[in-house]
């Protein structure tokens, strides 16, 4: 129970240590073994909760696959356990951990129905007929597909095939359902609408959702918590507002969301940016006091025409950029740094924003500085 | 021609010009493929069915004239002495003989085709060629090299008894040169690269994902085997069984060398009316027999199998 939340900020370790665990993942590594020695997954350790939607984020190539195909059990660890609950799966065939996957390309069997591809794990669990047909009829309705029962899978749409993929894996009510990348082949407005569909189908199920994705939007957006992952390590496990508001490091804040990063000093928990403005300051563990790099987000920052006052930075406008609902406004400070800013624009009329090349003064949200790690 | 030029084409009439134009262009492609058609298999097939229904010449050949003589042969025939019509059964059970040994050898081939096909296609890329490059290896050297080679592994002081004696398990040679598991070993053996090609073909296409997808949702090897994987590489199966069926029925050259003169099959029961038996309207009666044989065997076969996948 300590291994798992080593990576969670304080706050979140008291939360884990009284609600329980549905994965435990126990310093596991993964080295695939070829021409080359490739470690997709270094020492991970991550306790996922029950009925939590939790999602693994990472640009490909991170390992995060990697970690749900063992979840799964499709590959075994090289070290470490994986344990559901308190039993160690670790060693058991996919075939007989009660976890479900929801595949990338659905990988649904093109000579079945719709309805015998979703009565398929029920009738390997040897459910007898009427309870499968009960179920399959549940699960049509679950995701709307009662019309479409009959057809073959080659015959509806991809938004539909991942319907069908989803309830084909909820079908058997496992204790947890696995999702690879299921909205990636879908269209920007299809996906948009699954997104929605995933959250409402976890809270009626209330299922724990693994979730794999690349997109941080996504992610941002259906997770209960969220863990980010590079180079087979996961970097920090949070709430997608603890990832997006105080990123531990700068990958982390790179990945996800637009991002300033400036030189500063540090002091005793306050920072004096080099640019100009002092800030106080969350310190993360293992930081010391002298230079250090703050993230400031764009929308976090707020910029007016004119020369700087006291507790403003300076600035010259060298781009401005409208794009609907908000004016980027592209920065060079003092320093010679480069700072950009999102302004929200309010209906024309209202106060002009900078022009190029005039002088401008940057106001930083109290709060808004966080100290990263590197 | 610049007035017709720039006289204005009814609607469509481009169109259809173009559309005939490539129609054109795709029956004179075909050309080469229907000319081979015509030529090699079409009209032997028609001087078959005319010299089934004439009279056998006195060495061989035809003579010009109508008769049904060669079709009331292969049934039934008369007896030499008072001209009374008998059953011709040593043909009925020549032909059960052929397609017993070919079923067999068709299951045989199936048994040992597919894992071999199964482990080619599932070697890492590099590799396949190499294997596939085996399975073809017998294809370089001629059938009947083949075949007394595999008399040389099977007679009475071939390798096989050889060892088999020297180790202790018998004290005389197993007689397996002229008989009918000589015949099915070597007919499995020649046939067999048929049954792996296009079963590897059909498990080279087989997504792993869904096999994949059947453990996860609990199903057993054995189940994920017959449920997901056999439904899928199935028409791989149904073509690699037909591939093999239908040559080892008209089968010459294997039975003839491995099963001597006793144990005749159905082509050589064909080849000799076209030789020592100097009966050419009954041999292309018999060829035509065997044709439509095999042409229902397939049907009934395809029905079934397609049946099946109806069924899910």
């Amino acid at each position: 129970m300590t291994s798992q939340t080593a990576h969670a900020e304080p706050a979140e370790a008291a939360i884990a240590d009284t609600t329980a665990i549905a994965v435990d993942v126990d310093r596991v590594s993964k080295i695939f073994r070829g021409e080359t020695e490739v470690r997709a997954l270094d020492d991970v350790s991550v306790g996922i909760r029950k009925n939590e939607f939790f999602t693994l984020l990472g640009p490909s190539g991170c390992g995060k696959t990697t970690l749900l195909r063992l979840i799964a059990g499709f590959e075994p660890p090289t070290m470490g356990a994986i344990r559901l609950g308190t039993r160690d799966i670790s060693r058991l065939p996919p075939n007989q951990r009660p976890i479900n996957t929801v595949f990338q390309n659905y990988a649904l069997f093109p000579h079945m129905s719709v309805a015998q591809n979703i009565a398929f794990g029920l009738e390997m669990l040897g459910k007898p007929k009427a309870e499968v047909q009960r179920t399959v009829d549940e699960m049509l309705r679950l995701v709307r597909m009662e019309e479409l029962k009959n057809r073959r899978t080659s015959e509806i749409s991809g938004g539909q095939q991942q319907r069908v993929a989803l309830a084909r894996a909820l079908a058997p009510h496992p204790e947890v359902l696995l999702l690879d990348e299921p909205l990636s082949a879908l269209d920007l407005k299809l996906r948009k609408d699954m997104q929605i569909e995933l959250k409402r189908l976890q809270h009626e199920t209330g299922i724990t959702f693994i979730f794999v994705t690349h997109d941080q939007e996504e992610a941002l957006t259906m997770s209960d918590r969220v863990a980010v992952m590079s180079a087979g390590k996961i970097l920090q496990v949070g709430r997608p507002r603890d990832i997006y508001e105080r990123p531990a490091e700068r990958f982390v804040a790179n990945f996800i969301g637009e991002s300033n990063f400036l030189d500063a000093t540090l002091s005793g928990g306050t920072v004096e940016l080099a640019a100009g403005g002092r800030f106080d300051v969350r310190v993360p563990e293992g930081v010391r006091d002298g230079a250090v790099s703050v993230l400031v987000r764009p929308e976090h920052a707020s910029v007016r025409s004119g020369e700087a006052a006291e507790g403003e930075t300076g600035a010259t406008v060298e781009n401005v950029v409208y794009s609907g609902e908000a004016t980027v406004v592209h920065l060079r400070l003092a320093t010679g740094e480069a700072m950009k800013i999102r302004l929200a624009n309010a209906p024309q009329g209202g106060e002009a924003p900078p022009q190029t090349g005039g002088a401008a003064a940057i106001r930083i949200a109290p709060g808004a500085v966080t100290v990263l790690k590197d | 021609m610049s007035a017709q030029a720039e006289t204005p084409f009814p609607p469509g009439a481009l169109e259809r010009e173009a559309e005939t134009a490539d129609t054109r262009r795709r029956w004179l492609l075909s050309l080469p493929a229907i000319a081979i058609i015509v030529c090699a298999a079409a009209g032997p097939l028609l001087v078959m069915v005319i010299y089934s229904f004439l009279t056998p010449g006195d060495y061989g050949n035809v003579k010009w004239e109508f008769s049904l003589e060669g079709w009331m042969n292969t049934i039934v025939q008369r007896d030499i002495f008072d001209d009374t019509l008998i059953w011709a059964d040593a043909h009925l059970s020549i032909f059960w003989r052929s397609f017993s040994l070919s079923l067999i050898t068709t299951i045989l081939t199936l048994i040992i085709g597919v894992p071999t096909a199964w482990f080619v296609a599932t070697q890492p890329p590099g590799r396949r060629e190499f294997w596939l490059f085996l399975v073809t290896v017998p294809f370089w050297t001629n059938l009947l090299v083949r075949t007394i080679a595999i008399q040389e592994l099977i007679r009475s002081e071939g390798v096989i008894n050889l060892v088999l004696l020297k180790i202790g398990i018998i004290d005389e040679p197993l007689q397996m040169m002229f008989t009918d598991f000589a015949i099915g070993f070597g007919m499995t053996y020649v046939y067999l690269p048929l049954m792996v090609l296009p079963v590897y073909a059909a498990v080279d296409k087989l997504d792993f994902r869904l096999v994949e997808a059947a453990h996860d949702l609990y199903a057993s090897r054995w189940t994920a085997f017959r449920r997901v994987i056999l439904p899928l590489i199935k028409p791989g199966i149904i073509a690699g069984s037909i591939l093999v069926f239908v040559p080892c029925l008209g089968a010459y050259v294997t039975p003839r060398v491995l099963g001597g003169g006793k144990n005749l099959m159905f082509g050589n029961l064909i080849e000799l009316q076209f030789g020592a038996g100097r009966n050419w309207p009954l041999g292309a009666a018999l060829s035509l027999m065997l044709m439509a044989a095999v042409m229902v065997a397939l049907i009934f076969y395809v029905r079934i199998t397609s049946r099946e996948k109806a069924d899910g």
